[in-house]
């Protein structure tokens, strides 16, 4: 934890370097998801509801899936970008580290500027949660809470795959987008709009649905369990496979280059 | 005599262009598995992107703009070029050249440095729509009919398209090139091209369909050289334009074209000539 | 000492272990290790088997803990790698689509060595032979395959026990860095203080040295981003070896560097190694570098080991040979003519109007092959000298056939 602080202050100061960027590219991202807010709330002020949903209450599915994603961005980031340090040959200098290779990986990227993101998923918080018809008591606001972390570890695993795929390719495989940017996109509605099939895909396969679309039934009272709340917890359990694949990727390594 | 001489000269530029436009192409054609993945990824987003207009549909039918069936090809062709339209393909190579100095090798040669990047993302696009297209067409029509595509709404609507389609893909071009162009001047591609993307996106018709948006902003939007892109082709193809529209639109496109291929060429002069007195 | 005397008999078969299946070099090299590590009578033993089974005869320091005799041990070792095919042209474009052709890279083939607690080895090869992926499966960051081999250094498999080796190691690839471009020098160092958790005081003092060693006083509160590149690779060598590694690799370290830069890395290896008896490793193109520094050299290519030996040895093997460089007006260039040469000339260098010939006098006399040459070419200069270090190689280049 220490070392990864370490690093944390290095990236900080090597982007604050160049500060023009830095704040360039953090409006990027701001205006970036800001266009795709936009979009929503002209479709949703066209047709009112989806599926029987608000717009605060799709905001406020949007909001939870954009501020998972621009952590898991911001910190795991050295995953989404493996192909590079792959075949720039930065990962040879991570084995020669007597570190975890997971560890230096994940230290070796820090993407500060996803703050743009970040911001504006605040600012839809700050729209939807008072809006949005849900009575907030504590257990919902945890439910939150636990929502926006499982989505970090959700988002976090699926990175790690598309690392770990980079071992066999040594291309990222575009694919994974479909859940990772996909997942991103698509989650800003709550997943069931898509019907059955669609839940069904993000449940079992990618649990998205089980972080986005449960425990949102839960909070807006269209379900009543509590264990709706806990079904996040499944992202958590999903990052084993993601390790174990990182490992058997590991071992396919092929250095490139001279 | 000088006429004859002057021509041959010219065709001999263009040829050195086609060349390089080969070469490119080839080479762009190799990328097979990124090109499979882009497939499978493009067809699964141009599906949730259909239910999702489906769920509007079921909401409110009487608030659509477009026939369902309409929104729906409109959506595949999206997919379907998306290599051709997108904003976010830039050749990486040529940003690095510009912020990392290697612009003076470019120089050297005895091309027009305008003429020469538009072939290569030109090519690049191309290479990468014809390795992507007809298999998300394909399978964007085999599926059955409330999500699957309809063919052209006529036989104008389908001559519209390819012309149409052939100017939106300059006029991407046209535009990419001005983030080459900023890059000179600021020197970070990274945050001015995402500003631009997302302004590229949205207001031309890529995030959603212009007609979705609220008519006001739509009507000023179908000024912008935004509009001039893929929202043409696709909204002729199902018809949603038709008649003397379609030639209106073509028009605009070509004026369009014909603008910012003008100014992207002076600007550029400008920055290269900038570039030289910093030593580049 | 002379190890050659000790004599092989108590070692066959007498040993708890040591079956007369176990033929192999490997074989008893790994019996007599696990009997042997702790105990110098028995490193004794080990000794002089090693030097019986491969017939060196140099002289191993003795070390500093006393037990091993080798720091680094490479047996039969292989690796291939599996590559896609691209073939030039649109048809073979359109084809690569549907079916891909994949060729088998033999990078590494059988290769075998072992160096001593405290040498210098240089590693040469011409592009292509395999000095990267060895130095990468000796620093734990390739898998070798695995049907057959061993790769023990320091008494650890690197790929196996990657962190505890690691430790032990620093690596300088002359091409890539691992300082932070943005941020100074130093902070750099820290992170890898923090990587390596190196004690403070152990780290205070390392990087005092350092500094001292390679002058780095000025340019340690320098971004990296603003440093000539000797100033760079100072600092990269020092990186490498703030956490006191036992072994050295350096690939390629003197790359792109002026004179004076590439003597201060040279200077600086040697006293390195001479205080701190670190091992090195080094791979390089420059002759000179191997000249300054390294006693042994070896040469692979095409993935195997052609040559171990030590330079002297070399040279010595080829002080028959002279080099003949030759101005020529006209006629019949060189390059025509290396196909007609007889046996005991090879062209080392050709250019137009001037080439240069390598002259085995074993075989070819001086003044014989001078006949030849101005046979064939119409000489207007010429001049006969003894070979270098860089001439050399090209002779055995050409010797070997990579």
């Amino acid at each position: 934890m220490k070392l990864y602080l370490h690093y944390l202050s290095i990236h900080l100061r090597s982007q604050m370097q160049y500060k023009t960027s830095f704040f360039l590219t953090v409006l990027g991202q701001f205006v970036g998801s800001f266009t795709f807010l936009l979009s929503i709330l002209f479709l949703m002020d066209r047709f009112h509801t989806i599926k029987g949903f608000t717009t605060a209450q799709v905001l406020l599915c949007f909001g939870t899936v954009l501020m998972a994603f621009s952590i898991a961005e911001c910190f795991f980031r050295g995953f989404d970008s493996f192909a590079g340090t792959i075949s720039q040959g930065q990962f040879d200098r991570i084995l020669l580290r007597p570190r975890s290779e997971v560890l230096l990986t994940l230290c070796s990227k820090a993407e500060l500027s996803r703050i743009g993101r970040f911001a504006q998923a605040a600012l839809v918080f700050a729209y939807a949660i008072p809006n949005s018809g849900v009575d907030w008591t504590w257990d919902k606001i945890l439910t939150l809470a636990f929502m926006v972390l499982s989505g970090v570890a959700l988002f976090s695993g699926l990175f790690v795959i598309y690392a770990a795929i980079c071992f066999f390719t040594t291309e990222g495989l575009e694919f994974m987008n479909i859940f990772t940017d996909g997942g991103r996109e698509f989650g800003s509605y709550p997943i069931a709009v898509y019907g059955e099939r669609v839940l069904k895909i993000f449940t079992y396969v990618v649990p998205l649905a089980l972080v986005q679309y449960y425990p949102f039934l839960y909070l807006v009272g269209q379900a009543e369990a509590w264990w709706y709340a806990l079904t996040p917890l499944a992202a958590w359990i999903f990052l084993l496979p993601c390790a174990l694949l990182w490992k058997v990727g590991l071992r396919h390594y092929k250095s490139t280059g001279s | 005599m000088t006429t004859v001489h002057g021509k041959s000269n010219h065709t001999g530029i263009l040829r050195k262009y086609c060349t390089y436009f080969r070469i490119r192409f080839t080479s762009g054609l190799q990328y097979r598995a990124a090109a499979m993945a882009g497939v499978a990824t493009q067809f699964a987003w141009g599906f949730l992107t259909v239910l999702l207009y489906k769920a509007f549909w079921e909401a409110d039918p009487d608030a659509f703009p477009m026939g369902i069936a309409q929104v729906t090809s409109y959506m595949w062709l999206r997919q379907a070029f998306l290599a051709m339209f997108n904003s976010w393909t830039v050749d990486g190579s040529i940003l690095s050249d510009i912020t990392g100095g290697n612009i003076a090798y470019e120089l050297v040669r005895p091309l027009d440095i305008y003429a020469l990047w538009f072939t290569k993302n030109f090519s690049m696009r191309a290479a990468n729509v014809t390795l992507r297209f007809l298999p998300v067409l394909i399978v964007a029509a085999v599926v059955p009919a409330p999500y699957g595509m309809s063919l052209p709404a006529g036989v104008p609507a389908a001559l519209g398209f390819l012309v149409t389609m052939i100017l939106g893909a300059f006029v991407t071009c046209a535009l990419i090139m001005f983030i080459y162009i900023f890059t000179f001047f600021t020197m970070q591609p990274l945050g001015v091209r995402m500003v631009f993307n997302a302004v590229t996106d949205f207001c031309g018709g890529n995030l959603v369909p212009l007609p979705f948006l609220p008519p006001a902003l739509a009507a000023i939007l179908e000024y912008t050289p935004f509009a001039a892109m893929q929202n043409v082709p696709f909204r002729i193809y199902s018809g949603h334009i038709a008649g003397w529209d379609i030639l209106r639109h073509m028009g605009m496109q070509v004026m369009w074209l014909a603008v910012l291929v003008l100014l992207g060429a002076l600007l550029m002069k400008k920055a290269l000539k900038r570039a030289v007195i910093q030593g580049g | 000492m002379c190890y050659n005397k000790i004599p092989f008999a108590p070692l066959t078969g007498e040993r708890p272990g040591a079956k007369s299946s176990d033929q192999t070099a490997g074989g008893y090299r790994l019996c007599f290790r696990f009997q042997s590590c702790r105990n110098p009578k028995h490193v004794r033993c080990f000794r002089a088997v090693y030097v019986y089974l491969y017939g060196t005869d140099f002289v191993l320091s003795e070390t500093k803990r006393g037990y091993f005799l080798f720091m680094i041990e490479m047996h039969h070792i292989s690796k291939t790698f599996r590559v896609a095919r691209r073939n030039a042209g649109m048809r073979e474009a359109v084809k690569a689509l549907f079916r891909r052709e994949y060729t088998e890279i033999r990078a590494l083939n059988d290769v075998s060595f072992t160096i001593g607690d405290g040498e210098m080895v240089g590693y040469i090869g011409p592009n292509g032979a395999g000095k990267s992926s060895t130095i990468k499966v000796m620093s734990g960051i390739l898998h070798p395959d695995m049907d057959e081999g061993t790769c023990v250094i320091d008494d650890r498999i690197p790929w196996k026990q990657r962190k505890e080796h690691v430790r032990n190691i620093g690596v300088v690839f002359g091409q890539r860095s691992q300082l932070w471009w943005d941020v100074p020098v130093l902070d750099s160092y820290e992170l890898i203080r923090d990587i390596y958790q190196i004690d403070t005081t152990v780290y205070k003092r390392n990087l005092d040295e350092l500094t001292e060693c390679l002058h780095l006083s000025e340019i340690l509160r320098t971004p990296v981003r603003q440093l000539s590149l000797g100033q760079r690779m100072r600092c990269e060598i020092g990186a490498s070896l703030l956490h006191d590694p036992r072994i050295l690799f350096l690939d390629e370290p003197t790359i792109g560097l002026d004179a004076v830069s590439k003597i201060a890395v040279r200077d600086f290896i040697r006293r390195r190694n001479r205080e701190h008896g670190t091992t090195v490793i080094l791979t390089t193109h420059d002759m000179q570098d191997i000249e300054a520094l390294t006693e042994r050299i070896l040469l692979i290519g095409k993935g195997r080991i052609l040559l171990d030996g030590s330079l002297q040895e070399l040279k010595s093997r080829h002080s028959g040979v002279r080099k003949i460089t030759v101005s020529h007006s006209g006629g019949e260039t060189a390059a025509e003519l290396a196909e007609q040469l007889p046996e005991g000339i090879v062209c080392t260098e050709n250019q137009p109007g001037q080439s240069s010939f390598a002259v085995d006098t074993t075989r070819l006399g001086v003044s014989e092959a001078i006949g030849i040459l101005s046979g064939k070419l119409e000489i207007t200069d010429l001049s006969v000298a003894g070979a270098t270090a860089e001439e050399l190689v090209v002779s055995l280049y050409e010797e070997f056939a990579i």
